[in-house]
């Protein structure tokens, strides 16, 4: 929060002149009969997209030469804000001329920037970003249509943020290399989640097959178990453990709950070697300081050391001071 | 032509109000706390001004009416206030209110719940309203507080408010009610309806923005929010909006003369403006009239989207508001026209319009044109069946 946050109730204001225009004089509003169609010498290609319900419906109307896959027509109705409207205004424009290849290609990014007025302010305001990707939507139907193909074989890869069109690889990818930890993070990095918001938690504009704060909280683990794991082995795996590290095991454990008690006495330990003897484990230690000439040294110490290494480590280890 | 239909948003300040308010910024402009001449000689005017609020709603010497800075302070006091008194001992837990109340009470209730209070968000019915029956099934023993609306911002439907205190009273429950929308639209007499507390702005009966104020019955106990020392007899604190004040009052006294004109001319107008835009096929207004304000339309236009109706509309000079989606910044439809949800449809075509007693016939001739033309221009561009 900050001042650019304080007057909000922005909406219109934020709109380019090219959507207020196309808003106010849609070009290609219409539909297409067959009997044009027929004229035109295309096939009719009827594809509606969204719903009254979600406040978001597009009909999209293509004339297609068979011959070429050209796009000889094509239109649109709407219902839907000025957003709406304006985009599949554009939309229907970036079609027209272009193979139903090349359509496919046209996502809600080319929208946006065709809608604005200079190359560097967006057209709309971030929360609407989503109206131009239903614009666009319509667009993978049509080409469904007409090659008689389901329309999400059109998208390659898992889209998390539909309308900065943002892939749940990237997403992934761009946590781990930057070693992100919050969502905001990621939407800095990736604009993901900076638009309708509906991809960030369940609960939001709309329902979404994936979540950032899932996708957060998983790469998140993945990357956590992969650190420990490059640490010495669990307690449990004592006995398979190369020498290294066992030794490893074996001072860390030291590190932990003896060696600070010894050198607070002045003393220290030092572990010489250890050998896998079948029935036992000897971890063979030389006493340090203080610790050597002390009477505790083959007592308490001892026992408190064996006891120690035993819990954490092994049952079979023996401890013995040299 | 301009033409401002959205009196239910904020109204236009009374010319009358304005110059009674004008000498209070640069002339008296003495703290009224001070006991200097510049404070001596503001403190008549408040005394006044008081006595106006309390003639306002027919409140007795013996309540209060605490001035505040706006209807949504005034809410967040009752229904924390109550907190503070009856839930943090543990004496209850439990609030109700409705599914259509003002964002400021369903806001605090929800911060509530965070703090482990249960509240319960009545239903409305069809008509947008929830009867004195719901509200009695759902009181339980630890329940501290029922807050309803008299009247609804979105639909103008009037709540039964004398059946709800009816039973809140045998219950012996608190009951606020938030007559924000009521004051100068329909009969507001606090000798004639029983509840413990009352809230209201200014700026929705002609005054001012910026300030409101929060009746008490007979004095009540109500933990203060704004702490700090002397204003408003110790309740709330603040250097008094001495302008405000002035202007918010006679205000209400207008509104209070007014009363009359609205529910018989305002309305009038009101009902012509709607017969007319009924006439458009697929069209339907939300509400009965006889259970509405005299000023408020909400009318569903089939295969029109609100935010474009509302551009449209004000491409030709009228202003209007919606509850769809697409207009507010969540891109969340207003939970009241969920609320009543007969068709979610409803949630993205429903335009708002509210009148006042500065509604001219003129206006309202234009309106039913600019409507008419834009409903025509957008259903042209519509993909939907018609």
């Amino acid at each position: 929060m900050a001042k650019s946050d304080l007057i909000g109730g922005e909406l219109w204001e934020a709109y380019s002149n090219k959507v207020a225009d196309r808003m106010d004089n849609p070009r290609n509003r219409g539909a297409y009969t067959e009997e044009q169609a027929k004229e035109m010498g295309g096939k009719l290609i009827i594809a509606d997209y969204g719903a009254e319900s979600c406040g978001d419906a597009v009909t999209l109307y293509w004339v297609v030469d068979e011959a070429s896959d050209k796009i000889l027509g094509s239109k649109f109705r709407s219902f839907g804000c000025g957003t709406a409207i304006a985009s599949s205004d554009i939309m229907a424009e970036l079609c027209l001329g272009k193979t139903v290849d090349e359509a496919v290609k046209i996502t809600n990014l080319d929208v946006e920037l065709a809608l604005r007025d200079d190359p560097d302010t967006p057209a709309v305001p971030a929360q609407k970003m989503h109206c131009s990707v239903m614009a666009y939507d319509v667009i993978k139907k049509a080409a469904g249509i007409y090659k008689g193909v389901d329309m999400e074989s059109f998208e390659t890869e898992t889209m998390v943020c539909e309308c900065a069109r943002v892939t749940l690889g990237t997403i992934k990818e761009v946590i781990r290399l930057n070693d992100l930890k919050t969502v905001e993070e990621i939407t800095n990095f990736t604009k993901a989640g900076g638009f309708c918001k509906s991809c960030i938690a369940p609960g939001g504009h709309e329902n979404r097959e994936y979540y950032l704060v899932d996708i957060l909280a998983e790469t998140r683990a993945e990357m956590d178990k992969e650190r420990l794991g490059s640490a010495t082995g669990t307690e449990a795996d004592f006995a398979s453990m190369t020498i290294v590290q066992k030794l490893k095991a074996v001072e860390d454990a030291i590190d932990k709950d003896i060696r600070p008690m010894l050198i607070m006495d002045g003393g220290n330990v030092e572990v010489i070697d250890i050998r896998d003897e079948g029935e036992n484990i000897d971890i063979h230690i030389r006493y340090l300081g203080a610790c050597s000439g002390c009477a505790a040294s083959s007592t308490g110490t001892l026992y408190a050391m064996e006891s120690v290494l035993k819990t954490r480590l092994d049952d079979r280890i023996r401890v013995i001071p040299l | 032509m301009q033409v401002y239909l959205d009196n239910n948003a904020t109204t236009i300040v009374d010319p009358k109000v304005e110059e009674l308010m004008e000498p209070f910024q640069c002339q008296m402009y003495g703290n009224p706390n001070s006991l200097h001449q510049f404070g001596m000689e503001v403190r008549p005017h408040l005394k006044q001004a008081v006595d106006k609020l309390y003639a306002g709603i027919n409140a007795s010497d013996d309540d209060d009416i605490i001035i505040t800075s706006c209807a949504t302070e005034s809410i967040n006091w009752v229904i924390k206030g109550v907190y503070f008194d009856h839930i943090l001992n543990k004496e209850k837990n439990h609030i109700i209110t409705t599914d259509v109340e003002h964002p400021a009470t369903i806001a605090t209730c929800k911060f509530l719940e965070t703090l482990g209070v249960e509240v319960t968000y009545l239903p409305v019915n069809e008509n947008g309203i929830v009867g004195a029956l719901n509200v009695e099934d759902a009181i339980r023993p630890d329940t501290a507080l029922v807050s309803i609306m008299w009247a609804n911002n979105e639909t103008g439907a009037i709540f039964p408010m004398k059946d709800i205190s009816r039973v809140c009273r045998g219950a012996g429950v608190l009951l606020h009610t938030d007559a924000v929308q009521a004051i100068g639209k329909i009969h507001v007499d606090m000798e004639d309806l029983d509840v413990d507390f009352m809230t209201f702005s200014a700026h929705k009966f002609h005054g001012p923005k910026g300030v409101g104020g929060l009746y008490i019955k007979n004095s009540q106990q109500l933990t203060s929010l704004m702490h700090g020392g002397e204003h408003m007899g110790g309740r709330r604190s603040g250097t008094l909006n001495v302008a405000g004040i002035v202007g918010m009052a006679e205000a209400m006294k207008l509104a209070k003369e007014g009363l009359k004109y609205e529910l018989t001319e305002v309305k009038r107008l009101r009902n012509k403006l709607e017969d007319a835009l009924l006439e458009i096929p697929d069209t339907f207004v939300v509400a009965p009239r006889e259970l509405r304000t005299p000023n408020t339309i909400l009318i569903s236009v089939k295969g029109v989207e609100g935010e474009g109706m509302l551009w449209d509309l004000n491409k030709r000079g009228v202003a209007a508001s919606t509850g769809s989606a697409c207009a507010s910044e969540d891109l969340e439809a207003n939970p009241i026209i969920i609320a009543i949800g007969s068709d979610s449809e409803l949630a993205h075509t429903a335009i708002r319009l509210s009148l006042s007693r500065f509604t001219t016939e003129e206006e309202i001739d234009y309106t039913i044109k600019a409507f008419t033309e834009s409903v025509e221009r957008l259903r042209e561009i519509s993909s939907s069946d018609l």
